[in-house]
């Protein structure tokens, strides 16, 4: 059972595990580390995992790495918040700035196929003019894809994952009808649905990547409503049940229990590999090109560790911006209490949105957008925000939480600004590999306060239209974690161009939510696929013209 | 505090479709926690945690199963379970619990003349609001921040054990495991026969009643 997966690897000897069935295998092709692979690709995620899949199907030779383990959801994963927590990057990290950022649950994941094993499932495009948001907008930076492109590439990861949504979406441009049904809206959504009719903006069911039907090994989703601890039916369209299988049955091989420390480079400047810790000693895989796709402090982790004499700042790092511009997405919320019973704990968390303060700009006097969700946090998330958030202890704490299934809230996701002190540093720590363990450093900026504000006193007009009493503001969450490897179309102002391949390094790539140079106000997982997805398409032609 | 669920108890489900048999494992060893079980803390660090753990979330009634706080601390101390990130201004979790009680055993010293756990109710609300607040008068706060320690060692540690353990479902009526059985009835008043029925006021009876037929 789970204990296994944590410290047993599975995915070896010709085998992986088969997520849909209990104790079952699937074959998987092996590569030997002195092969000279393809493609070395650090990470499953939403970047890695994406990528593995589609190059493997474009017949390319891939090993993904990840450091987390691989499981069987069916046979895992408890329906208990404590224990799977197991599902956490919870190596240690130091955090300081102005603001320190809570790490290591909804913003982390080690596991084959990510922290897309616990997300929300909530699968957002950007907004057209955030791709431009310099140009357009005034903020930020410009990213070098044209939302058009990106447009294609979000409707193939829409269906890939059968994303249930509306048939019309009520912000940006025209995009086709989601693929499967939305699902039925629980008393928390019909709150924020409610608030939001009373303050005439527009609101909508959220699409979700849990099939409202079935799908395949995918049972529909049952709304048992423990979706962030991990889904144990496989409703949720993870990376680990979507594109891994794909990435397996294409000849991919994935190595759990693989953590990469450190990247290796020849004379000539190109790399030649990865060493990566697994089953207790150091290995090093031969590869052609390495992708690095660790997540915003992962990446830039790794590659600030590889730095060599040639590279002394790091591999990728000309620009000195490696491991710069990292940003979380703000999410502060406001709750209160109402009559009714709400039971929040039914369903998955966030069933309706408004994106309306993404794609309104009047009346805004901060840079960026945000959208807001309905919550239903189980209890020990609750009760931490109760204590840690509001400072309540002893018998006011017990008081405040028994009224949990008559609590709502709304949420944001709010995009921050890119600011070059936020960062990612090694300490002289070292974790229990051995490896320099990472400083995480982190301050908002006066827009990015404005923001905050903004969204706090609109919540809270929303809750007050729905009758809620008691209502008061959670003001220093944050999720998502951004930056710290951006794209663009300068090597002085970005790391990689938009391709996500480095400019220092021509076989050396970065795929995951470290190249982007803005956030917006959505969650980021479609993106991070979709431009997985680019960049294999863009690998393909590349290689086809000799160009690699 | 009041029975706002009457009879309503979460096990009840345990051998429902609401839980599989991973979670069955998980809650069944959460249960066998030995409340006097204490591998980390010394004699000492022992009584000051017990007093605190009873003032961060009283426990007057008595229950069927008592939360084991104070054995739920001394385990994730001993097992060093972080949770992956650490306040550069904190030191890591072994030794920020080891100076944390320490310290509080100083501050009542230092403002009643007792340890801790020797003061009563009152006077402990008073010390720990005073750590909470970062009012402190002992010196052995130098080491270790109070507010800081008071929010993400005290408050987390001790709040997310409480809220990991059937008791503290029952009393908030939270549903607990669900899996593969989840849930149908979603909209506002809606209650699935297997979740908790709260007793508003005149329908006390028939909660009790309703909470004795979850399964």
């Amino acid at each position: 059972m789970s204990a296994d997966a944590k410290s047993t690897v599975r995915a070896i000897g010709g085998r992986a595990p088969d997520v849909f069935r209990r104790g079952n295998w699937v074959s998987m092709r092996h590569y030997a580390d002195d092969e000279d692979i393809d493609f070395a690709i650090v990470g499953t995620g939403a970047g890695g995992g994406t990528l593995a899949c589609k190059l493997a199907e474009y017949g390319f030779s891939v090993v993904a790495l990840d450091a987390g383990p691989y499981w069987r959801p069916l046979e895992d994963f408890a329906s208990d918040e404590q224990h799977q927590e197991k599902l956490y990057w919870t190596d240690e990290r130091i955090v300081d700035g102005d603001d320190p950022i809570q790490l290591g649950s909804n913003n982390s994941g080690k596991s084959v196929g990510g922290s897309t094993v616990h997300f929300a499932m909530v699968s957002l495009r950007f907004r057209p003019e955030w791709f431009k948001a310099r140009s357009k907008l005034g903020y930020g930076a410009d990213w070098p894809l044209d939302w058009r492109e990106m447009w294609r590439y979000y409707a193939e990861v829409e269906a890939a994952l059968q994303i249930s949504g509306p048939v019309t979406y009520p912000w940006g441009p025209k995009r086709p009808r989601y693929p499967y049904r939305p699902h039925d809206l629980n008393a928390a959504a019909l709150v924020l649905a409610q608030g939001a009719e009373a303050l005439g903006i527009q609101w909508t069911a959220t699409p979700l990547a849990t099939v409202s039907a079935p799908r395949g090994n995918s049972p529909p989703c049952v709304y048992r409503g423990m979706c962030v601890i991990g889904c144990s039916t496989n409703a949720k369209q993870s990376v680990l049940i979507t594109w891994l299988p794909r990435a397996l049955a294409a000849g991919a091989e994935i190595r759990d229990l693989a953590m990469v420390g450190r990247i290796e480079h020849n004379e000539a400047g190109r790399v030649t590999g990865v060493h990566y810790h697994r089953d207790g000693r150091w290995r090093f895989q031969r590869a052609r090109n390495v992708v690095v796709a660790g997540y915003a402090i992962e990446t830039p982790r790794l590659l600030l560790n590889s730095s060599t004499d040639r590279f002394p700042e790091g591999l990728a790092n000309s620009s000195g911006l490696v491991g710069k511009n990292l940003m979380v997405q703000a999410n502060q919320a406001v709750w209160g209490t109402m009559d009714h019973e709400i039971r929040g704990y039914k369903g998955p968390p966030s069933l309706a949105i408004t994106e309306h303060w993404n794609y309104a700009d009047d009346g805004k006097d901060f840079f960026g957008g945000y959208a807001y969700m309905s919550q239903g946090p189980l209890p020990m998330v609750w009760a931490g925000t109760q204590s840690t958030k509001r400072g309540l202890w002893g018998q006011s704490l017990l008081d405040e939480m028994e009224k949990y299934n008559h609590q709502v809230g709304l949420k944001i996701v709010g995009e921050c600004l890119p600011q070059e002190r936020n960062r990612v540093t090694l300490t002289n720590e070292r974790d229990q590999y051995g490896l320099p363990i990472p400083r995480v450093t982190y301050s908002y900026c006066d827009n990015d306060k404005a923001l905050i504000r903004h969204s706090l006193a609109f919540m809270r007009r929303s809750l007050e239209a729905v009758g809620a009493n008691d209502i008061w503001d959670e003001t220093d969450d944050t999720c998502h974690l951004n930056g710290t490897a951006r794209m663009g179309s300068d090597p002085t102002t970005s790391v990689v161009n938009a391709d996500c391949r480095s400019w220092d390094i021509p076989n050396l790539w970065i795929c995951d939510g470290s190249v982007f140079p803005t956030v917006g106000g959505v969650n980021p997982s479609l993106t991070i696929q979709a431009i997985a997805c680019r960049t294999a398409d863009r690998i393909k032609r590349l290689a086809a013209r000799g160009e690699l | 505090m009041s029975d706002r669920y009457p009879g309503y108890d979460v096990m009840a489900k345990r051998r429902s479709m609401s839980w599989n048999d991973q979670t069955r494992a998980v809650i069944d060893a959460r249960l066998a926690i030995d409340p006097a079980a204490h591998r980390f803390f010394t004699e000492t660090e022992w009584q000051t945690l017990r007093a605190l753990c009873d003032r961060i979330v009283p426990q007057t009634i008595a229950r069927p199963h008592p939360v084991p706080l104070a054995a739920m601390i001394d385990e994730k101390a001993r097992a060093n379970l972080s949770e992956g990130y650490r306040y550069a201004e904190l030191p890591p979790l072994q030794q920020a619990w080891r100076l944390g009680l320490a310290a509080l055993d100083g501050e009542a010293q230092a403002r009643h003349g007792r340890r801790f756990h020797a003061l009563d109710g009152l006077e402990q609300d008073a010390v720990l609001t005073a750590v909470q607040q970062g009012n402190v008068r002992n010196p052995t706060w130098r080491e270790l921040p109070p507010k800081s320690f008071f929010k993400k060692r005290i408050l987390h540690d001790i709040v997310s054990a409480y809220y990991s353990h059937p008791t503290s479902w029952n009393e908030i009526g939270f549903g607990g495991p669900t899996g593969p059985r989840g849930y149908v009835r979603m909209s506002f008043d809606r209650r699935d026969p297997w979740e908790a029925s709260e007793a508003r006021p005149g329908r006390e009876a028939q909660a009790r009643r309703e909470n004795a037929r979850v399964g």
